[in-house]
């Protein structure tokens, strides 16, 4: 029993947590990337209460208007709003961040930690399949599985995300070797605590930081893959926007109507900046030798 | 280092083997019949009977497969089905282009990203060594695509300087190749030079830290000779590593960079096979890129042995 009460707990880690959160606040860029990020959020989950036209609502007499009163952000091809298409865009961009890394953290973690707690054969066979995949370049291997799967959204969301997943499997197998050298697992494994306590109580907590900031910058870079796969027609389908999708049918109308291929551009530049400095920032926050 | 080379070749096998049961997947399990695509309009059942003969897939998986790498073994990937002509053959002939690509976009990389890496650390916590952050940050924030299309729209529609798309191979007139070149290099190489700017300004803080450069000030050497004779000539270890890594950025970004351009290299070749569903031609460029990729991770261990003497006794 004695034992069990020396095995440290979870206590200490709201302070370190409030400790990552006055570092994260003291650092104007990792703030600055947050208000892109909550920025872009908010008009995404507004999107259908805000006065703005359907955005696949046509309009033959508004066809390629530049930026006005009536359309802030001017008009497309077919007379669609261009505001309104960036900000229905941002649902599906966000969403595409955010459901790919959720599907490469939901595969790559427990795979990871599996490689690098049961070792031996089962981290063996990990390890080579996360190395072969590593291998083939990720906007490749997403194009590959993305024409595979066929184009959309979805498939999309799932070739971006097994794309990613090897980063978080090969994360996640580091974290937990270094985990398991420290001293409370030792304890922990000498009083016969269960294999899913250990993992869950134990080795989850302290593996959680850095995959939280490998999260946050996967994010960003399934942002720009998904805008890549629907700028090559591999997303997002029309009529239903995306930002990727936006800029690849600007491309053919550069010289009459460039505003068409601007915002959608800086759109997604802005957003993945956000998610950059926030990463950034988190990074530095959570590293034990920052001051 | 022979003994080295040939351990890591060994190693690689089992990693490329690997990659073959992916690739070889890739096509099996997912949706989507490969001999439709094959007999195209014609699917009357003795056509779809014929081609399943044909290209063995009535035969068990694992024969299939074992065909298919024997072939790949030999150099034969496959037959592209829009051109008719042998994969690899396809390959070789689109790799020139974007090799030059590539190569361009490496120069400017190197040219911008070391110098700002350089400069950054040396005047770390300055307002310059704060712009450079920012600037490398956006580079790497910038869907190059996009920047492609912006710079298209300024220097080729605005101001008529450069060509917004097309290819003049290098052997038959270079001037006109490398102004064709320059746009797409700089739209490709501008996200690499953050990546280097970043890792060059690391390696700079950790080595104008050590002690051999504290000794150097020490004797009084001007701090010109410090930081570019003692430290960056240090500091180019770990650099010239991850120019070599970054060997799968470049292939990837070329991509969607060609595709812009119109430029016919490698990188259209993935586009045009994805849209023609031409499976064999992208199981092909996948199977490629992953070799030279394990084999640009193999030159890039051995580089770093050869700058690090002290890994070479190890």
């Amino acid at each position: 029993m004695t034992a069990v009460t020396n095995i440290p707990t979870d206590a200490p880690l709201p302070r370190r947590r409030s400790r990552v959160w006055l570092r994260l606040r003291g650092n104007p860029s990792a703030l600055f990337g947050g208000v892109l990020v909550g920025f872009f959020l908010l008009i995404a989950i507004l999107a259908p209460i805000l006065p703005l036209p359907a955005p696949a609502a046509t309009d033959w007499n508004a066809i390629r208007k530049a930026p006005s009163m009536a359309h802030w952000l001017g008009t497309d091809e077919l007379g669609r709003d261009v505001l309104s298409r960036m900000v229905w865009g941002a649902q599906a961009s966000l969403l595409a961040g955010v459901v790919s890394v959720a599907i490469a953290m939901g595969i790559g973690i427990p795979l990871g930690v599996m490689a690098g707690y049961a070792r031996g054969w089962t981290d063996a066979v990990i390890s080579r399949v996360t190395e072969a995949l590593l291998a083939a370049p990720f906007l490749i291997l997403a194009i590959a599985l993305a024409a595979f799967l066929g184009p959309s959204l979805t498939n999309a969301m799932i070739a971006i995300g097994l794309s990613a997943m090897p980063i978080f499997i090969r994360l996640a197998r580091g974290q937990t070797l270094q985990v398991m050298t420290e001293d409370y697992m030792e304890s922990a494994r000498a009083v016969g605590l269960g294999h899913s306590v250990i993992i869950w109580r134990y080795i989850m907590p302290n593996i959680f930081p850095p995959l939280l900031v490998q999260a946050t910058l996967a994010i960003a870079t399934a942002i720009i893959t998904e805008a890549s796969l629907s700028f090559l027609g591999l997303g997002q389908q029309p009529p239903a926007p995306s930002w990727g999708s936006m800029l690849n049918t600007a491309k053919g109308f550069l010289e009459q109507a460039p505003w068409m291929a601007l915002w959608p551009g800086v759109a997604i530049f802005l957003v993945v900046l956000g998610f950059n400095l926030l990463g950034d920032g988190l990074r530095d926050a959570l590293d034990p030798k920052g001051t | 280092m022979l003994s080295f080379l040939g351990r890591r070749v060994l190693i690689a096998i089992p990693t490329i083997l690997l990659i073959s049961v992916f690739v070889f997947a890739l096509q099996k399990f997912l949706p989507g019949d490969p001999v439709l695509a094959l007999a195209g309009e014609d699917r009357n059942p003795e056509m779809l009977a014929f081609l399943r003969e044909k290209y063995r897939l009535n035969d068990p998986l694992y024969v299939q497969y074992f065909h298919w790498i024997g072939n790949a073994l030999r150099g034969d990937l496959g037959i592209s089905l829009r051109t008719q002509q042998p994969v690899l053959e396809l390959i070789g002939q689109k790799l020139p282009v974007t090799v030059q690509l590539a190569v361009m976009a490496l120069i400017f990389a190197v040219v911008i990203g070391i110098p700002a890496g350089v400069i950054s650390a040396y005047k770390k916590g300055t307002w310059i060594d704060w712009l450079a952050n920012i600037v490398s940050l956006s580079g790497l924030s910038v869907p190059n695509f996009w920047l492609g299309i912006m710079l298209i729209l300024l220097v080729s529609v605005k101001l008529g300087w450069l060509p917004a798309s097309g290819y003049q191979p290098l052997s038959e007139d270079p001037l006109q190749s490398l102004r064709t070149m320059l746009m797409p290099a700089f739209v490709l190489g501008s996200g690499l030079a953050a990546t280097l700017m970043r890792h060059t300004r690391s390696a700079m803080l950790g080595v104008l830290q050590s002690d051999y450069v504290r000794t150097a000030r020490a004797k009084g050497l001007n701090e010109r000779t410090v930081v570019l004779k003692h430290a960056l000539r240090n500091a180019l270890v770990p650099i010239v590593t991850v120019v070599t890594l970054l060997f799968g950025e470049l292939l990837a970004g070329a991509v969607l960079t060609e595709q812009i351009f119109t430029i016919p290299g490698f990188g259209k070749l993935v586009v045009d096979a994805v849209f023609n569903r031409d499976y064999a031609v992208v199981q092909g460029i996948v199977l490629c890129t992953a070799i030279a990729f394990i084999a640009m991770n193999i030159l890039a261990d051995a580089l770093y042995r050869i700058l690090n003497p002290r890994m070479r006794d190890q």
